[in-house]
């Protein structure tokens, strides 16, 4: 988990999944939030090792894009989450 | 003539404020901007429900904010506020649109653009390791989310948001491990009697500091060498201060360097640009009411030049005023002469800001070749330095045609500040010398659209 949460958001649960494992995260949060709520990165490197969990948080720098298993990709820190997302890493994928 | 169709790109303090004035003149401006509700980045609005007060979320500029943010209801019906929408390519009298009913075209008799700006970032290495973000990325966490980028949180900067976002986290409740000014602080005392033009300003700044000490967080000036480490994601920062080197022990770290303008509509609208030695980048070249030099394109707020919030406000409504009279509408002289003192006025404030945040060119002299500088295609600073000299790259387009700095998907947002001022200083040249990334459509990224990128 990279992010914290500080200030509880009280809007109902969505349920989504982050390589086929199953992730809860609130209506409201951005796919960007859900996803470091759960887990340490957004996604693995493609040009070389290590993962990346996003940057500018603005639409800008698009180090957060990230991949639904339907092959479409979304900019994680402005699309906000909805019920049954799955995202992938590209961390088992090779 | 017909009624004339106005655009403006941009919901910011300088795009609203352009808007107010355009739809008080009984034009009806079609508003096109990325986010969902209007605010900007500086006043960005949290997704609907987070249930938290102004005040929680902009802290001392919440009046602000909720003016800004008053003026969407308030223009509702005067205004065609086109949310979620991206504005990718611009023409001579047209822009391209994606919004969520798909791709569109809106054509203009004249244009606003409030595009805004960015962090600027700088690399060291580590910065690609997750849990580094840029300040402002760190800030928007907070009071868009709700949430913090970690749980032990360190602060590198080189501008007025280091004190700012880092006093947010601490009110927030997250352990602060240390703020690190990369710049001396001596400076801040030669900034100084500027900034007394806006006292109110310059006493909030102090304020944000005063908190800190009083919170016992460790605050270092002319932070030399930062670097973070730790195995796959954030353990620690390393950095030199006051010739003694440091560690701190943190699970995230925020980090900019002042901020950039975006600047890529304006390019693709042909303006003329200009380079700027105050902030150190090409902008589009304009004057004082904020005429580009394309007729009836009109640049305001960060995305022509930095000047912070409050001067934003002000040049989104002196260009909207700008375009009224060069359509030959009736305007108000004596508000535009009003407006452009009062920028006047914000300038010499402006002036002593940069003045205590001199850019910290240690940062560019004390990069490592072996550290990325394009962080979207894996760059490091010394293929940049070999292009440079090796392949007398001496201008940043050619040098992202031998390297690809740049040519990753941020589209040089994040490198090609960081790109010219390392070309520059790697063939001891002048940092006008190395240009500016140009432009190309898409601005950012969008999924295939048939038959328009044919």
């Amino acid at each position: 988990m990279q992010f914290a949460r500080v200030k509880p958001r009280a809007s109902a649960e969505v349920a989504f999944t982050i390589d086929s494992r199953p992730a809860r995260a609130r209506v409201g949060d951005t796919l960007m939030t859900a996803m470091l709520l759960n887990a340490p990165a957004l996604r693995r490197f493609e040009f070389g090792e290590g993962a990346r969990a996003g940057f500018c948080l603005m639409g800008a720098c698009q180090d957060c894009f990230v991949a639904f298993v339907d092959g479409s990709r979304v900019r994680a820190c402005t699309t906000l989450v909805s019920e049954g997302m799955a995202v992938l890493t590209g961390a088992s994928d090779g | 003539m017909a009624e004339p169709r106005v655009v403006v790109v941009g919901a910011g303090p300088a795009g609203m404020r352009a808007c107010a004035a355009l739809a008080e003149a009984g034009l009806r401006p079609v508003l096109v901007d990325e986010a969902a509700r209007p605010g900007g980045r500086i006043y960005q609005q949290p997704p609907d429900g987070a249930g938290r007060p102004a005040r929680e979320l902009y802290g001392l500029e919440a009046a602000k904010a909720t003016r800004i943010h008053a003026l969407a209801p308030a223009l509702a019906g005067r205004i065609d506020h086109r949310a979620e929408t991206l504005a990718w390519n611009c023409f001579a009298d047209a822009l391209d649109l994606l919004g969520p009913g798909g791709p569109s075209r809106v054509e203009f008799d004249a244009l606003v653009l409030a595009t805004g700006a960015t962090d600027l970032a700088l690399p060291f290495p580590g910065w690609t390791l997750p849990g580094v973000y840029a300040l402002g990325g760190a800030q928007i966490a907070l009071k868009a989310q709700g949430c913090a980028i970690g749980r032990r949180v360190a602060f590198l900067g080189a501008g007025p948001l280091l004190p700012l976002v880092a006093c947010q986290y601490l009110e927030a409740g997250v352990a602060v491990a240390a703020v690190l000014d990369a710049t001396p602080f001596l400076a801040k005392l030669r900034g100084l009697p500027r900034m007394l033009s806006a006292p109110a300003t310059l006493a909030k700044g102090m304020l944000y500091v005063a908190r800190l000490r009083r919170a016992g967080v460790p605050i270092f000036f002319d932070v030399r060498r930062p670097r973070v480490e730790g195995r796959g994601r954030v353990e620690r920062l390393r950095f030199e201060a006051g010739g003694v080197e440091r560690e701190v022990a943190c699970d995230a770290l925020g980090a900019s360097f002042g901020l950039r303008s975006e600047t890529q509509l304006a390019d693709l609208a042909g303006c003329r640009f200009e380079f700027d030695p105050r902030t150190r980048q090409h902008v589009p070249a304009r004057d004082a009411a904020g005429r580009s030099s394309r007729r009836h394109v009109y640049v305001a707020g960060d995305g022509a030049g930095i000047g912070g919030a409050d001067a934003a406000e002000l040049a989104g409504e002196r260009a909207a005023l700008a375009l009224l009279e060069d359509l030959g509408l009736s305007f108000d002289a004596n508000r535009a002469a009003w407006l452009e003192g009062s920028l006047a006025r914000l300038d010499v404030f402006r002036r002593g800001l940069e003045a205590a945040y001199p850019f910290p060119e240690h940062m560019v002299r004390d990069l490592d070749d072996a550290t990325m500088l394009c962080r979207c295609e894996g760059i490091s600073a010394g293929a940049l330095r070999e292009a440079a000299i090796a392949k007398d790259a001496g201008e940043v387009n050619r040098a992202k045609a031998f390297t690809r700095v740049g040519m990753g998907r941020c589209q040089g947002r994040m490198c090609g500040r960081a790109a010219a001022e390392v070309l520059a200083m790697a063939r001891g040249e002048a940092l006008g010398q190395a240009g500016r990334l140009r432009a190309q459509p898409p601005v950012k990224p969008i999924p295939m659209l048939p038959g328009v990128l044919s």
